[in-house]
């Protein structure tokens, strides 16, 4: 790694304050052309914020921002778009009504006599989604494809012009295995011809496999800048969270001393669902962790989704405390203590344009009926006691939920739950898109939930949470369970091997 | 590539069930009424609608960004005020369709920049600007003004000779013509095509470095440009100006762009869809002036029910 060319992108002393928030406090910043260079820091460090800066979104309070030399202040987007700054930003920012063809070039397309001259422009589409290998038909509306293809879509729309600057901001966190190995090799042809590449991604498996570079955020300050291969994950971490691992080692000696016993709580017996998960049987005791291990779209969300009501089921029966249950939907499921926190926290969880306080008391209101309304004294104990359980910051039960970072959005939600006081508590990925500090915070209060008795069914696309955290480890392939793992004795790489489909396991037949 | 198959008519399907819908509406009148299948009657459609075939034309731009436009009924009263009374003033024709159309292009401007600028909803203001430009009419006079100029009305009784003995108006031709100038630029063009990615999202439009304000504002002027020149064929058709014209014709027009499939939501739709959507408005009414006993109020119901179930099921086809 030389540095002898200069950087590209240089930023000096930038702050930035939002009303009530200091999101940036002079942070200095430099891309170097043929580098990935990876943004690290927990959420609300100031990431996303640093890139709209760079971007032209957000204009700097002070500091300066230099593209290959120069000073620049873009007032959009569409600026730094033309100054060859591409971006791909953290949720999929293309119009779904669109084609595929008009999501990479709009705003470009070749024309002819004043008009988009079509033909070109879906023949020039495919030459750019060819180049990162993506095979699909430009004149499909986008919203036909799965998420991880509009993802490729986006990434495709950056490439399309020659950009000096390549921003990716988590563009991994809706993409499998195989897809970020495809996103891997596009970003190592590009970095190769010259393109500065800023890349973010809460998977530290990937930024250790991708960057050259890091510089690491906290709570909007600059800790530092490194070459990759100068530090390990544990400095990193230390760097990133200001405080040691001390906790999450912890989470493991909770998991190992745990040995919980005793008759099933909840018990699938042959449960399953045509087209989303084969049959299964599953027991679930009070105070386990059951954890259930699979890639994106194994029938991890569909086998919760069962167990909780959401779905119907044609085959099988769930049995709570040994007595059948007929599940009429999610309200009777949660009436015989069950509860289930999506993995989509916008869409299926959180009220995002009300307080803290009235998602808190929604569910616990829900089960209660409107007739009898919460005492406002009641509520404000409860949220208090849940606030202050679950480190959520603000700790100000009136702030909107929608200006919550997510780590903070996903501990409101969970609290939600936690107010029903629920026997079993289904997680679906309640860790995603959060930073290490509130993973390790979700962890430890997993664990405690346990201790306490609660049964818990832990869903997570990260295999070594499920492992450190997991009594029980569950593993799914292709909408079939296919192995039931002790959690104590079982490592990262047995659960790869069955997810892979490598090792012969105990196979449950339907 | 079942997709592919399947992908064509659902894009598509909104705007074929209106068509359908027209042609049975059409069909049912031919078989029951003696003379109903005349060309004529098709040309009376275009006739008797082409102000609201040009209002819904306007009105797609702002529906498909994801706005609403109020204002068009009050603007088109107002427009057939200023031709009036600047006719009986002694103003020259050329002058007087200028002085309209740029009322009608400055409301939509102002309309769009308040809209976009203080970031209130479109509702809200073109509503207000409904009631301006409704003031504004009785401003300029509370009584209806007759419209004499020679000119003018010559233009207005002319009519063209198409084969097979129809007639229509230079309202229709009129008409027509900025449907095919409304399809080429929503449909061929940079601005037309950013015009449906405002409306599909407007956060990713703004991220994807398109002009969301030039757009936003842009549709707002479009639609007071349409309206001003509906205006101009609605005097022409009624050959007077008076404040009390064109009473809830804005809700008309809403009206003929959803049944002609445009999601209310925006980002959805064709032009062709709203001129479709008039044209089955215009068979409703044809067929009740037909049917002779049933009272002409009978068409609002008939578009009421229509409306709902267009609403349903574009609702049940977004969730699909």
């Amino acid at each position: 790694m030389t540095e002898s060319p200069p950087p590209v992108v240089e930023m000096r002393g930038i702050s930035l304050a939002f009303p009530g928030v200091k999101a940036l406090q002079d942070v200095d910043f430099r891309l170097f052309p043929g580098e990935v260079h990876a943004l690290m820091g927990e959420n609300g460090a100031g990431k996303s914020t640093l890139i709209k800066t760079l971007t032209g979104v957000h204009r700097p309070d002070a500091g300066q921002v230099s593209l290959a030399g120069e000073d620049v202040a873009f007032s959009s987007p569409g600026e730094a778009q033309h100054a060859g700054i591409s971006t791909v930003y953290q949720e999929v920012n293309l119009c779904a009504n669109l084609t595929v063809a008009e999501n990479i070039l709009l705003g470009r397309e070749p024309r002819r006599l004043g008009g988009i001259d079509f033909p070109a422009m879906r023949r020039r589409a495919a030459e750019v989604l060819a180049r990162i290998g993506v095979h699909i038909d430009p004149a499909s509306s986008l919203s036909e494809h799965p998420i991880a293809v509009q993802q490729l879509v986006a990434i495709a729309r950056a490439i399309a012009i020659d950009c000096s600057v390549l921003v990716l901001d988590e563009p991994t966190s809706s993409l499998d295995a195989g897809e970020v190995a495809e996103l891997f090799r596009i970003m190592r042809v590009l970095r190769d011809e010259g393109v500065a590449i800023l890349f973010v991604s809460h998977f530290l498996d990937q930024v250790y496999e991708i960057s050259d570079r890091m510089t690491v955020l906290r709570n909007g300050t600059l800790v530092g800048e490194h070459l990759t291969a100068d530090v390990d994950r544990r400095t990193l971490i230390a760097q990133m969270i200001g405080r040691d691992l001390g906790t999450l080692e912890a989470i493991e000696d909770a998991a190992e001393k745990r040995k919980p016993s005793g008759p099933a709580l909840v018990r699938a017996e042959g449960l399953g669902k045509r087209g989303a998960i084969e049959p299964f049987d599953l027991d679930i005791r009070a105070g386990e962790v059951v954890g259930l291990a699979g890639l994106l779209g194994s029938g991890r969300t569909e086998l919760a989704r069962l167990l909780f009501g959401a779905d119907r089921a044609d085959s099988g029966r769930l049995l709570v405390d040994g007595a059948p249950l007929k599940l009429r939907g999610p309200r009777s499921a949660i009436a015989a203590g069950i509860a289930f926190s999506s993995e989509d926290r916008k869409g299926e969880g959180l009220v995002a344009d009300l307080s803290i306080r009235d998602n808190l008391v929604l569910a616990m209101q829900a089960a209660r009926g409107w007739t009898r309304p919460l005492p406002r004294r009641t509520k404000d104990q409860l949220v208090e006691k849940y606030l202050k359980a679950l480190d959520i910051r603000p700790a100000n039960p009136d702030a909107l939920v929608r200006t919550l970072s997510g780590g903070n959005q996903q501990k409101v939600l969970l609290a939600r739950w936690l107010v029903t006081e629920p026997r079993l508590l289904i997680l679906d990925e309640p860790t995603r898109g959060i930073d290490v500090g509130a993973k390790a915070q979700i962890q430890q209060l997993v664990t405690t939930l346990a201790a306490e008795g609660t049964a818990i069914l832990f869903i997570s696309a990260e295999l070594e949470e499920v492992v450190r955290i997991a009594d029980r480890i569950v593993v799914l392939r292709d909408r079939r369970k296919i192995a039931e793992l002790d959690g104590s004795v079982t490592g990262v790489d047995e659960v790869v091997e069955l997810i892979a489909g490598g090792a012969a396991p105990e196979k449950v037949v339907s | 590539m079942t997709t592919l198959t399947q992908r064509v008519p659902s894009r598509f399907l909104p705007v074929l069930a209106t068509v359908v819908l027209f042609v049975l509406a059409f069909g049912f009148g031919s078989a029951r009424y003696d003379g109903f299948a005349s060309g004529q009657v098709i040309a009376n459609l275009f006739i008797d609608n082409a102000f609201l075939i040009v209002l819904a034309a306007g009105m797609t731009f702002v529906i498909l960004s994801g706005g609403i436009d109020l204002s068009v009924g009050s603007v088109v009263a107002l427009s057939t005020m200023v031709t009036a009374s600047g006719l009986q003033a002694g103003w020259p024709v050329p002058l007087v369709v200028l002085a309209v159309l740029l009322t009608g292009s400055t409301l939509g401007l102002l309309m769009g920049l308040v809209i976009h600028h203080f970031d209130i909803q479109p509702f809200i203001v073109t509503l207000a600007g409904m009631f301006l430009a409704r003031g504004l009419c009785f401003l300029i006079s509370v009584e209806s003004v007759s419209i004499k100029d020679k000119t003018f009305r010559n233009v207005a009784t002319a009519a063209i000779e198409l084969p097979g003995g129809v007639t229509i108006t230079y309202n229709v031709v009129i008409a027509l013509l900025v449907v095919a100038a409304a399809m080429y630029v929503l449909h061929r063009t940079r601005f037309g095509r950013t015009v449906y990615a405002v409306g599909g999202s407007e956060s990713s439009a703004l991220l994807m470095g398109l002009p969301t304000t030039r757009v936003k504002v842009g549709v707002y002027v479009i639609s007071g440009l349409c309206s001003s020149l509906a205006g101009l064929l609605f005097s022409l058709y009624m050959l007077s100006g008076y404040g009390l014209h064109a009473v809830g014709m804005e809700l008309d027009a809403i009206a003929a762009v959803v049944i002609g499939g445009t999601l209310l939501a925006g980002g959805v739709g064709y032009v062709l869809g709203g001129l479709v959507g008039v044209l089955v408005l215009g068979t409703i009414q044809t067929l009740i002036s037909f049917q002779g006993t049933l009272s002409s109020w009978w068409t609002k119901i008939v578009i009421g029910v229509l409306l709902l179930v267009f609403i349903a099921v574009q609702r049940t086809m977004v969730r699909r």
